[in-house]
Parts: C-alpha cells; structure tokens; sequence
C-alpha cells in the first residue's frame, strides 16, 4: 500500500508539509495525491475515532447476525446493499460461515434497536432470521485501544 | 581514633580514574525536570511486540524459571544460526560457535577479556558507543580511538586506522550502524577494512546491534566478507530491532576456540543469560520480518522529518543512514555541545545529549534520538527552533 495512505491512515489530520517531509517529495504533490485518491473514492471520509464511554453519551450497539435468502441476478449484494441504506446500521459485511451477514447497528436504547430489528429488519422480503448480540464495552476499536496508553516507563536519557 | 575508612586509595586504579558516563551526568540532571521532551533516549520507543511478551509470560506459567545450558538454550542458538546466515550473511554451528549474553554490553565485555593481555592495542572508532573505551580499560587494554568525521559520513577509511595503528595492536572494533552518528559503511569501505585486518593478522570486534535499521541502502557485515569469519567476533542482540531493551538479551557469534574462551568467562561470572529473556527470543525469532520491517518503515519517516527540519533550521546535519540518531552540528552557535545542550534543556526543556559523551571528538556535536513519537519530534523541533532564534552568546 502506498505509504501516503498508510501515514493517513494512522493520522488523517496530518499537514501536508509534514507528510511531504517524511516521504521526501513536495507538499504540493503530497496535496495532489491526496486530492486523487478522494476522486478516484479509494479515500472515502475522514473520522474521529471517540471514546463514547468517556464522553459519557448513551448510546447501544448491538452486533446482529442476518441469515437471508440470496437472490437471483442480485446474489447477497442486494439484500445487502437495501440493509446498509438504513442509518441504523453503521456497518455491514457479508460473512462465510453460518449466517450471512454480519450488521453494526447503534441506537440511542435498547428498545430503538430493538424495534429496528423486529420492524424494520426483520420483515424485509430475504430475511430468514436475526441473532442480536449487544456490545457491552468497547476495549479498542479501529486499531486504538479505548484506555488511556500506559506511561513512557523509558527513562529519559540513555545510552 | 578516626572510624572513617578512607576506600578512594584501595580502589582498583583503573575503576577509580574512569569518569562515569556522561550519558548518566546528563540524565541525572534532566530526571529533575518536568515536561522534558527527550530526544536522548538511546532505545526504541515500539513495545516489545505483543507476540513476544505473550510468550513471555506463557514460559513462566510453564516454569521456565531455571539455570539454562552456560552458551544458552539450543533452540535459541538454532534459530539464531538461521538467523545470523540469513540476515548478516555468515554460518555459525549452534553447538559451539554461538553464545548467548546478558545484552551486547556483557558480550563485548567477554570478548575483550578474552583477548586482551595488559598492554594490547585496541582500535575503535570515535564517536562512539559510551562504553566502548571503558570496557576495553577494565579489560587491561590500551584503547585508541580513530577519529570520524562528518565530511566523510562519519564513516571510517583504511587511511584512518593506517595512521593509528602499531606493533601492539591487536583488535579492531566496529560499529556499524553507529551510535551517536547513523554512519553505515557500504560493501566496499568494509573491504577496505577487511584487508587491512586481514594484512595486520588482527582481530575484529563487530558490535552490528543496529544492522536491521537501515533506511536507504542494505547493511553489510564484515563477517560476510572473505577471510573474516575467523578472525571476528560478531556482536547482536535483541534491544533495537524487537525494542527488548529491558530484557538484557545478546549474543556473540565466533570461531569455537573464541566463544569457547568468552564462555569461560561468562561461566563463571553470569552463568548464564536470563532463562525467560531466552524464550522470548526465541518467539522474537519465530516471526522476525514483519516485526521489523514496519519499525523501519516508521524510523525512515521521522529520520526524513528531524533531518529535513534540522536542515531548514540551518543545523548542520549529514544524512545517518541507518540506527536511530542524527548527529547534528551545533558548533555554530559559539557554545561547546554541553553548554548547548544544557542550555536547550534549561531554557525549551528539549534533551538531547552533547556528543562529547560519545568521545572527544564528539565537541560540537549533539545526538538526536528520533526513537520518540513524531509529535514529540515535531514539538521538539518548534523549540529549538525557538531556542536558535534568541542570540545565544553567554
């Protein structure tokens, strides 16, 4: 992978200047490459990656597997695509293995994951079955532990 | 009647003269400061990969908490075979030609001691590594120190140690990548150094501690070259490329007769190198190229960062190629390197350390460490450039 989206990756805040730095090239081509690969889509957003539990905001994510019945012509992709439209869910894989989808739904309570499961999910035409695991505390998530990282222990100057 | 026994005259002689590190002097004063930010520290800032202290604790569950074989555990000797031959180019047997030490520290240690008679001649290259001149003191050594320069990339010649060298010396000592500078020296600047060796019958000492951490061209061991082998202890160990500095793990690779004389040594003084650090090495081994080559991969990018920002600083800074240092030149600033780096310290909280601590020649110089977070290499470089910018003359 090109080291660019590598560095991104860990920091999407980055200045160019700096990036441009680290690689050796300019920070106008550095701007460039950035600017092509949200064109091209291969960059598809830029988020904060929060820690919900410090912030203290009441939120459920429940982690739903979907067993449905592929279709013809569509195959799994669009009874998937149809179930990755709705807000709720945050994001959706197609899984080998004993059921076929894999969902990440948030809600503000249990009952509004709830109801979108049994109303909202549930009843579309492919579904055969839901099984909703809720999440209880997350200890890292995209590659970043949720805990505060533990002190330098190095000492300061050494040899 | 006077109780005070007065110990300074019975100390050991040579013990009492040797100054301490001036890496310690320099700690001492920087652990007195708060919201320091450290570009002193000589070890990696990576945690020890996961993989390996998993395992450490897994062999301490199973009990691995005893005496192991005086050379170390044959396992880890095997894999180290494979591993020295893939990675340095050179062929050791496991049963005699390898043994494991408390770091490269004890390893050099043993391998002075178990050449040196009073009065032997050691070449070795200044800057250097702090404990080099010392070591070869306690050894009953003579040390000689061959100065390198930045012109030539702090790398060292022929021509250099030619002018340097006498009817008594015996060994050479070596250490590339280096530490203080970054210096690599290619393929055919060792060949250089290999003939020399090879025509004045010395012996070399190899300390390749960094050699996995090369950013531009690959490092070359002098113990791949011919003729070298024989004549050479080669010195590695696990605190820079796994970042298991803690863990006090290294070991030495020679002709039998050689290691079998360092194994004397050890024998008798440490027995044996830390039975659970020996497993985790042996995990360390079991997966070593994705480990690293990331580590690098991270290294090279704030190499580029410290060393551009140095140069648009106008700092004075030749290009290290490999470890994880910059050895800028600070002697434009009318201050010696101590007085800089005091200085720095006191009035931005920015610790490097003077280059003096690395040897004499070391005046004028400072290290960098970029083993830190590029965050804190970018505050870091904010202050100094703040620092510069106020007229220094005291």
């Amino acid at each position: 992978m090109d080291e660019l989206l590598k560095l991104l990756q860990a920091n999407a805040l980055e200045s160019p200047e700096n990036l441009a730095r680290m690689l050796g090239v300019t920070a106008a081509e550095i701007s460039a490459r950035i600017q092509d690969y949200e064109k091209r889509g291969v960059i598809r957003g830029y988020q904060a990656i929060l820690n919900e539990e410090q912030l203290g905001v009441e939120k459920v994510t429940a982690v739903i597997e979907v067993k449905v019945t592929p279709q013809r012509e569509g195959g799994f992709d669009t009874i998937a695509q149809r179930i990755s439209r709705f807000p709720e869910v945050t994001s959706a894989y197609l899984m080998s293995g004993t059921y076929d989808l894999l969902l990440f739904v948030e809600g503000r309570t249990l009952r509004e994951v709830a109801s979108f499961v049994s109303e909202r999910l549930s009843p579309l035409e492919g579904v055969l079955s839901t099984s909703t695991h809720f999440m209880l505390k997350p200890y890292k998530r995209f590659g970043v532990l949720m805990q505060q990282e533990t002190p330098d222990e190095r000492l300061s100057v050494s040899p | 009647m006077n109780a005070s026994v007065s110990l300074r005259n019975r100390l050991n002689t040579t013990v009492r003269d040797i100054p301490r590190s001036g890496i310690r002097d320099f700690f001492d004063i920087v652990s007195t400061m708060k919201d320091v930010i450290s570009l002193g520290i000589g070890e990696p800032d990576f945690d020890t990969p996961w993989h390996v202290r998993e395992s450490t604790v897994f062999a301490l569950e199973r009990g691995a908490t005893h005496y192991t074989s005086n050379f170390g555990y044959i396992e880890l000797r095997r894999a180290l075979a494979r591993y020295v031959g893939k990675i340095f180019g050179a062929e050791y047997n496991p049963e005699n030609e390898i043994l494991i030490t408390v770091g490269v520290s004890e390893a050099l240690d043993l391998a002075l001691r178990a050449l040196l008679n009073p009065g032997d001649e050691v070449l070795y290259h200044e800057p250097c590594y702090v404990s080099y001149r010392a070591t070869i003191l306690f050894a009953q050594g003579v040390p000689v120190a061959v100065e390198t320069r930045p012109e030539k990339g702090f790398r060292l010649t022929r021509a250099m140690l030619e002018a340097k060298a006498t009817s008594r010396t015996k060994v050479l000592m070596l250490n590339f990548p280096n530490n203080p500078t970054g210096a690599i020296m290619s393929r055919a600047d060792l060949l250089d150094i290999a003939a020399f060796a090879c025509e004045r019958d010395l012996l070399v000492i190899t300390d390749e501690i960094y050699g996995e951490l090369t950013y531009d061209a690959p490092h070359t061991s002098i113990v791949s070259l011919p003729g070298l082998r024989e004549r050479t202890v080669f010195l590695h160990g696990f605190s820079k490329a796994w970042a298991m500095t803690g863990f006090r793990l290294g070991y030495a690779c020679g002709p039998a007769e050689l290691i079998e004389a360092m194994m004397k040594i050890h024998q008798y003084t440490m027995l044996c190198a830390s039975s659970l650090s020996q497993k985790a090495a042996v995990e360390a081994l079991a997966r070593p190229e994705t480990d690293v080559a990331e580590m690098v991969n991270e290294y090279r990018r704030r190499r580029n960062f410290l060393v551009g920002a140095f140069r648009d600083l106008g700092i004075e800074c030749h290009q290290p190629l490999g470890a994880f240092y910059a050895f800028p030149s600070v002697s434009r600033f009318g201050l010696s390197a101590r007085d800089f780096a005091l200085r720095l310290l006191h009035e931005e909280k920015v610790a490097v350390v003077p280059g003096t601590a690395f040897g004499d020649c070391g005046q004028g110089f400072v290290r960098c460490a970029y083993a830190t977070s590029l965050d804190n290499i970018k505050e870091a470089v904010k202050r100094i450039q703040r620092f510069i910018s106020k007229p220094l003359k005291v």
